[in-house]
């Protein structure tokens, strides 16, 4: 008898060992913009970005094995949809991750829903995605539109920029972050004196930007993104833009459009990231490890390709601590409950909308002389904590919020 | 101010202008576009990627050689013309007899090929060329600001254009091409070498894109999807004008680009588009084009 209660407890150790260290299977599919506008500031950085996530989360956790996937969306949410269906269903991917374009990220949050799995959006910049249309399967991490019109819009204002013209990317994103813009800065007692909305991908800029210095406003936000935002201020300088007076608010702007301007052009520009490689120790040893990755000197990674890696990193805590990647909104919920750090972003909190809130920083671009190394790039000008840089949750309207 | 239909009449001559300016790089390309076909009978789809080349050409001059602007405006059409004559010996001339599709699918593939090689090279946010010094700056015409640079590309482009026009369609050598397209078998009998004077009808034809890239160079970023972006607008002109109508190319590329420009002020989101719907009226009512000869 004894030996058999002997043997039974041992059974029921070795079972619960076995349990604890139970094998989970994890597939992540970087949905990304490799080849068109976007390319730089997400694409294959991107995807170097969850796969050194993948592989820390693996070094320290062996018993879960991940596998990193990725596909081009080429801008075009049915491109995104038939893929992220088809990772769902035949491939066995557990997890979206990055998706720049709002009009896509939005399409895929919508799909990740029903399927029940997760999206860590680090490439979209709508705030609706944690806003009207947030979704208990959804996380957004790096940044949004009104993280970003709040943070430079309101410097702007503050200093004496009180009239705006905005030079708007006619799809999702471009329009929310106007809206969000227009917002802050008629709160902040300045005043929107016109827009144009200019088709996603233009190549030539100056009809436009016409119309902006015919405007007489002091300021030229740019409700644009990565190739566009480029043109846009390139050929603002040409047309003599800032030279005549006015200034352009680059509302989203990131290291890798910085290097492609070229200090020369892009110098005195202000805008508003969560991240920039060269912030601190941690930062510049991820850099490094990228870099290595990458494999193409001269470049920087951008704050979404450091999103993905670290929210790649949490999903994969929370898969751990759930044991299985299976079920998408206990995953989510788990990311929710769980606090989030690590080497570059530090603390984050990830809040109940699926909104991940960290610091942000405003940022100037230097002017070529004060740039000491390639890739110096950046003054740092303020930090705004994390409670002031996001929206407040209760002035999202997301469904997911009670009360 | 005056206004017309709610906009400042400055603004608006601003956008004839501006248009006019846009229509500069069409017209450069339908031209290149209108001869390779007209003389070649090749649709060349490697247009785009043709002058993506002569902008990365004159980059890479730049970055490696510090050869500038102004040499490069020379120099890089010369190389991407050279590659182009290699493309031709190696796989255009064996297509003249056959449909135009397959010289079309074949300059397709080039481009899509060209295009992957230099995104996997020079990445695709686009690097950046500065303004030659002596074109910094610009003029205040009262309605608009107008940047030197961009009257430069017009003033070249109508010269370009131009030159291009009286040599095809007044001088001897100009008629020799044109009969050789006719019939090659008899300008041959005369001690013309007609398979070398189509050779360097196409590398001139490239050289054209390619020098429309180096033009291109410090206004637009140099990227890899520049020239994929323009192409399909690019062959709409071509389609409107009437495809292999020097004429046609170049009136078209000035035309639409103004058209499109007035867009820009009263309809900014149809802007990509209204060449489409111009293209398809024009062809609707004319199936050949506007200047096109014939079906």
């Amino acid at each position: 008898m004894k030996k058999a209660i002997g043997l039974a407890a041992l059974a029921a150790l070795l079972l619960g060992g076995t349990a604890s260290a139970q094998q989970i299977n994890v597939k992540i599919g970087v949905l990304t913009d490799m080849s068109s506008l976007y390319a730089d500031d997400t694409g294959i950085g991107s995807v170097i970005g969850a796969k050194l996530a993948a592989e820390d989360f693996m070094k320290t956790n062996p018993n879960v094995k991940v596998e990193v996937v990725s596909a081009d969306h080429q801008n075009k949410a049915d491109n995104g949809v038939n893929i992220a269906n088809q990772w769902y269903d035949r491939d066995g991917v557990d997890m979206i991750a990055d998706v720049p374009n709002s009009g896509v990220a939005l399409a895929i949050a919508e799909v990740t829903k029903t399927k029940n799995k997760v999206f860590v959006g680090s490439g979209p910049a709508s705030s609706d995605l944690t806003g009207p249309k947030c979704s208990p399967n959804t996380i957004h991490w790096t940044y949004d539109t009104w993280m970003l019109a709040n943070g430079t819009g309101r410097a702007m204002v503050k200093t004496g920029g009180d009239t705006w013209f905005f030079l708007t990317s006619d799809y999702a994103f471009g329009h929310a972050l106007e809206r969000d813009t227009a917002a802050v800065v008629e709160k902040s007692g300045g005043k929107v004196l016109g827009k144009v909305r200019h088709p996603i991908n233009t190549n030539d800029f100056s009809s436009f930007l016409l119309q902006a210095q015919a405007s007489k406003a002091k300021v030229i936000g740019l409700a644009n993104a990565g190739g566009d935002t480029i043109n846009a201020i390139k050929q603002g300088a040409e047309f003599g833009i800032v030279a005549g007076g006015q200034k352009f608010a680059g509302m989203l702007i990131f290291a890798p459009d910085v290097l492609a301007l070229g200090l020369k052009t892009a110098q005195g520009l202000t805008f508003t990231e969560t991240w920039y490689w060269d912030l601190n120790e941690g930062t510049r040893a991820w850099t490094k490890r990228w870099d290595k990755e990458r494999n193409s000197p001269g470049k920087v990674p951008s704050m979404n390709m450091a999103g993905v890696y670290s929210g790649t990193l949490h999903y994969l805590k929370a898969v751990a601590a759930v044991g299985s990647a299976k079920d998408g909104k206990a995953v989510v919920d788990k990311m929710k409950a769980l606090p989030a750090e690590d080497s570059i972003y530090g603390k984050s909190v990830v809040r109940e909308d699926g909104r991940v809130l960290h610091p942000a920083y405003l940022f100037e671009a230097k002017k070529p002389a004060e740039s000491k190394y390639p890739g110096d790039l950046y003054h740092l000008r303020a930090t705004i904590p994390m409670e002031e840089a996001f929206r407040p949750l209760k002035d999202g309207n997301c469904p997911l919020v009670k009360g | 101010m005056l206004t017309i239909f709610g906009v400042p009449s400055a603004a608006l001559f601003g956008q004839l202008l501006i248009g006019l300016i846009n229509g500069s790089f069409y017209a450069l390309l339908s031209l290149g576009l209108a001869v390779i076909f007209g003389m070649l009978n090749i649709i060349n789809f490697a247009h785009g990627a043709q002058y993506m080349l002569g902008a990365v050409a004159a980059f890479l001059l730049l970055q490696f050689t510090g050869i500038g602007y102004w040499p490069a405006l020379i120099v890089a059409p010369l190389i991407v013309g050279a590659f182009g004559i290699v493309i031709e010996r190696t796989f255009l001339q064996w297509l003249y007899k056959l449909d135009h599709l397959y010289g079309l699918l074949l300059t397709f593939g080039l481009a899509l090929i060209i295009e992957g090689v230099a995104r996997n090279y020079l990445g695709s946010a686009g690097l950046p060329y500065a303004l030659p010094e002596s074109l910094r700056g610009g003029q205040n015409l009262g309605f608009m600001f107008l940047p030197n640079y961009r009257a430069w590309v017009i003033v070249v482009s109508l010269v370009i254009c131009f030159g291009t026009w009286y040599a095809i369609e007044r001088t001897r050598l100009g008629a020799y091409l044109r009969a050789a397209t006719e019939n090659p078998t008899l300008v041959r009998a005369f001690g013309i070498n007609v398979p070398v004077m189509i050779t360097l009808t196409y590398g001139f034809g490239v050289a054209l894109a390619a020098f429309a890239g180096v033009m291109a160079a410090p206004i637009y970023n140099v990227s890899p999807q520049m020239g994929a972006e323009l192409i399909i607008v690019v062959f709409a002109v071509v389609v409107i004008g009437g495809m292999g109508s020097i004429l046609g190319a170049i009136l078209t590329g000035f035309g639409l680009g103004i058209v499109e420009g007035l867009t820009k002020v009263f309809f900014p989101e149809a802007s990509n588009t209204v060449i489409f719907v111009i293209m398809a009226i024009v062809l609707l009512v004319r199936p050949a084009g506007l200047f096109g000869r014939g079906a």
